[in-house]
Parts: structure tokens; sequence; C-alpha cells
């Protein structure tokens, strides 16, 4: 089976300053994948390497690309695993609408919010084409009862939302093209336990409904065990520990782990 | 020195125009930065497209100038008078004799024929600008033909009123190419700007972007399948001259509701009147 991503040797350094340095991984389709690590560990400068927000200095970022589309002028060979560090720009841009989803920590950075609700689930279609109206709006109020907005709501703005809808807008805008893989950067930092969970649900279904792949940094150990198949932990740029996710948070090897693992808070 | 170089700019300024509006003809609907100059006018007054109608006049022209599709507004006065002056070329209001034609916000009714150059004066040339304001960013959505956002607009429109509400400034597509703001003209003449025979350039003094449209260049108005484009007028026939076919001004009147409709090309209107057409508000 061919990974869907395939990540070699990446590095990113910030003058002498280590961002994260040599990671290595693969991920296959279906998979998700949590990275966790204290703050400043290089999680997310990690994945804006691997969405194509950051050059890396040194490595590959190997995707496993599907069928050409008319717009970006690829070829029948260009198929297959192709590293996205190389490719052009046009045609990682073009992943990053369709193929790639990205979710930010802060709704705000993910969404225009100077535009309805509707229009920002739209925006993705509007980009790969999508030319008709009244399919665009159709598809807008199916995936905002997909992420559990009234659809009463379609033309307000997000900056009546409140966090937690604005997050979950965000969902929606980001998995209407049925993207593959998802990069989720602290889907649920900022919200209140509660609706965390709520968040961690629809996440859940979501992920299992569509069979995405899904790379999750977040410092929450919680969201990991209950999302993440596999498991990376980071320290000071590096991967000190990487596994199955109970295996690496019920037998954790490496000191910073075990660390990690006893500082979460029991109730 | 007593006396203007030939239409005001220096020799040089005029090459470094040409020199954009050649570029800018080579890549229809592309925005062409230039050293805008500053001119004996304020910005807003038609600073972009004086400087570009400056670099294309010959002696040998005849010049005309529109404001809002009139001949004797204080914008189309004062440029014609400008020129007048500063290049002693001949001036006229007759669309039809006009070789150089400047404009603020019409085009002409009468079709333009080959030979004839359109100059627009542009405010803002950027169509993507209300919805992305970093400069670097919308150069990049134009490179990358990324144009998604422009439909967005369009989206917010539909599900606010109904309708594409955009009725002037709307956005077209230049040779499935670039999308182009086709400066602030009524959509009802966004068809003309189509297969043209006329050179047409579109000159923001304040921006400093000269773009153009060569002769028969195909230019698409954007829309929705199933909300298409629509270059809508005032349902009226004119007062004056009885025209339905032509871009009408509505005029109050009196205190008391009272209004009339008139062709905003007033040449247009002055040439039908003369042909002995009449409308029901003509004295």
């Amino acid at each position: 089976m061919t990974p869907l991503l395939s990540v070699q040797g990446v590095t990113k350094r910030y003058g002498a300053h280590i961002g994260c340095a040599d990671v290595s991984f693969d991920l296959y389709p279906g998979e998700v994948m949590g990275i966790v690590g204290e703050s400043g560990s290089g999680k997310s400068t990690l994945l804006n390497c691997l969405a194509g927000h950051l050059a890396p200095d040194a490595g590959a970022v190997v995707f496993d690309t599907r069928a050409p589309s008319s717009h970006d002028g690829n070829t029948q060979q260009d198929r297959g695993p192709r590293d996205t560090v190389t490719m052009s720009e046009p045609e990682r841009r073009m992943l990053s609408r369709t193929d790639w989803a990205f979710v930010h920590q802060h709704a705000r950075d993910g969404l225009r919010m100077g535009v309805s609700a509707g229009g920002n689930v739209g925006e993705r279609l509007m980009a790969v084409g999508a030319r008709n109206y009244g399919d665009i709006r159709e598809k807008a109020v199916d995936w905002l009862g997909r992420v559990e907005i009234d659809t009463d709501r379609i033309d307000d703005r997000p900056t009546t939302f409140s966090g937690g809808m604005q997050q979950r807008l965000q969902i929606a805008r980001n998995l209407v093209t049925g993207p593959r893989l998802v990069f989720m950067d602290e889907p649920t930092g900022g919200l209140d336990v509660s609706v965390q969970a709520r968040l961690l649900d629809l996440l859940r279904g979501l992920v299992r409904d569509m069979g995405l792949s899904a790379i999750i940094v977040t410092h929450d150990l919680a969201v990991v065990r209950l999302l993440a198949d596999r498991l990376m932990v980071m320290k000071s740029g590096h991967v000190v520990e990487s596994g199955l996710t109970d295996r690496v948070l019920d037998d954790p090897q490496h000191a910073y782990t075990q660390l990690l693992v006893s500082s979460v808070l029991q109730v | 020195m007593t006396e203007y170089n030939f239409a005001y700019l220096d020799e040089q300024t005029k090459r470094m125009i040409r020199r954009a509006i050649l570029k800018g003809l080579a890549i229809p609907g592309y925005q062409v930065p230039f050293a805008s100059r500053e001119m004996p006018m304020p910005y807003g007054w038609g600073t972009g497209g004086v400087q570009v109608s400056a670099a294309v006049l010959t002696p040998e022209d005849r010049f005309k100038v529109i404001d809002q599709g009139a001949d004797d507004t204080t914008n189309a006065v004062s440029i014609r008078g400008f020129f007048e002056r500063t290049a002693g070329v001949a001036t006229t209001t007759h669309t039809e004799e006009a070789t150089v034609i400047q404009t603020r916000h019409r085009i002409p009714e009468v079709p333009l024929r080959e030979g004839q150059i359109l100059v627009y004066q542009v405010p803002i040339p950027e169509p993507l600008r209300f919805l992305e304001p970093r400069e670097s960013e919308t150069r990049k959505m134009h490179s990358l033909e990324e144009y998604g956002l422009m439909h967005v607009k369009l989206y917010e429109d539909i599900s606010r009123h109904g309708h594409i509400a955009t009725s002037y400034a709307y956005p077209v597509r230049v040779e499935a190419r670039y999308v182009m703001d086709p400066s602030p003209i009524p959509k009802f003449d966004n068809p003309k700007l189509g297969d043209c025979a006329a050179i047409q350039l579109f000159g923001a003094g304040r921006e400093q972007r000269i773009y153009a449209l060569p002769p028969y260049t195909q230019v698409v108005s954007l829309d929705f399948e199933d909300h298409p484009f629509d270059p809508s007028k005032a349902d009226h026939p004119c007062g004056l001259c009885g025209a339905t076919n032509s871009y009408l001004d509505e005029v109050i009147v009196d205190d008391a509701g009272g209004r009339m409709f008139v062709c905003s090309d007033t040449d247009y209107c002055e040439a039908r009147q003369a042909q002995g057409h009449r409308g029901k508000d003509a004295a």
C-alpha cells in the first residue's frame, strides 16, 4: 500500500535555532496521526512545512496525488507520489484547495470574517470552478447541517458566531471539497471543555465517515487519545518517541513522554 | 519657455507611458505598473486617463471627452480645454468623428470603429481589492489565476439581494485569462467591451496602473449558471429622443415626484433628435 503522505527527513532551521530536525514518518490512507509536545517543540513548524506554508530547509514531503484536474495542467504521468516541496507553487496551491485542508487554531485565521457563512463554505467550491449558485448553496446548507450549525444562520457573518461555531464553520469550509488529508493545528485550543467535547465528537465522526487522513498538532493528550491512531512526541525540534497512541500513552518509554503523561491533571 | 511641449507631458514620460500601453495591449487585461506623473488636476478627476490620452494623441487627432456620457459637464469641458490648449488638437463632441475619446464611466452608444481609441479613467484598477486588501496577494492571485474569490462576491450579492446587485464596475474575464475591472461603467456597457473594433486603454493615475484591450478581444462578464449576467437598464424610453436601447439617466424635475429618463450619452441623444426622433418629454 502506498502511503498517502511520506515525510522524509524534514528539517527547518530559523538561523542557528532549530525549528524541527530530521522528521520522518509515513501516513497511510484513513490514518490519524497526532503530534504532541510542549510549546516551542517544533510541532507547528513541522505542520506548516508539511502543509506547504513554510519551505523546509531539507527533506521531502511526498504526497500521493490523485487524478489530475484540468486546471493545473497536470498530465497523466504526474499522478501518484510527488514531492510537494519541489512542486510548482500553482500545483501546491491547487492541492491545498482540493486534496488538503488546514484547520487553524484560531478560526479567524481560517475564515473570511467579512463574508457570510454560506460564502465561506462556498469559497473553495468556487475556487475549483463551481459556477452554479443553487448547487453551491445546497452544498453549503448540507455542510452547515453536518457541523451542527443552524441553517438559518447561513447568511450571517462569522463575526456573529460563538467561538465553537466559528471553529465548526472553519471545519465545514475546509471539508466541503472532500479533501483526503486534513492538517489541524490545535483545533480545540481556546474552547471551553464542553464545546471541546462536542467538537471532538464531530471531528471523530467526520474523520471516520469520510475516511480522512489527518495530522493533528496539539498539546492536549485527551484530544489525541480520542482521535489519533498513532502518536509522535516532539521535544526541542526532534521526535523523541512515536508509536500507537495507546502504547505511547500507557507505556511511555522516553523520559519526556513520561513527564508529559504524568503531568495530566486527574479530575 | 512660453509653450508646453505637445500634449503637456515631456517626450520621455510619453515614451514611458507608451511602453506601458504596448505591454498592456500585448497582455490584455494585465495591469501594467507605470510611473504616474503629477497632473494639474486632483486625483479622481482623470489623471490616469489624461496621461494615457497625452501619450497617444498626435496633432492630426480629433479629441472627444465624455463624463458619465455627457460632453458638457465640468470634467469633460475642462479636460477638452486642457488638450485644446496644450496640444492644439481639434476637438469634437461627435463620437463618429473623434479618433481619441477619453471617457469617465460610460462607453458611447454608437458602435466604435477601427482606428478609434477609447481611453478610460479608472479610480481603482484592482477588481479583487475590496475582497483582498494585500497587493502582494492580489498579484499572486492574478498570476496563478485564482479567481474563486470574485465569485464569492457575486455569491454574497445573490444571498443578500436575491440577484447579482453589482451594477457598475462589474468584473469581466479577458480572453479566459485575467479578471479585469472595466472601470465604473454601468454593467449595461459591459457587452460593448468585448469584440470592440476600437482600442480600449485604461489609465489609473493614483494607483499607477495601465491596462488595455486590443481590438476584437473576448471579454466575458462573470456570472453563475443559474444567475446569468444581465446588462440591465431603466425600463423606459428616452424622454427626449425616444430611444429604447440606450442607457438612461433618471432626472428629478420637480418637488412633486416628477421625473424623466434621458439618454446619458448626450451626443447620441442630440443626433437622434436632429434626425427627428422625439420622446414624450421633448419640448
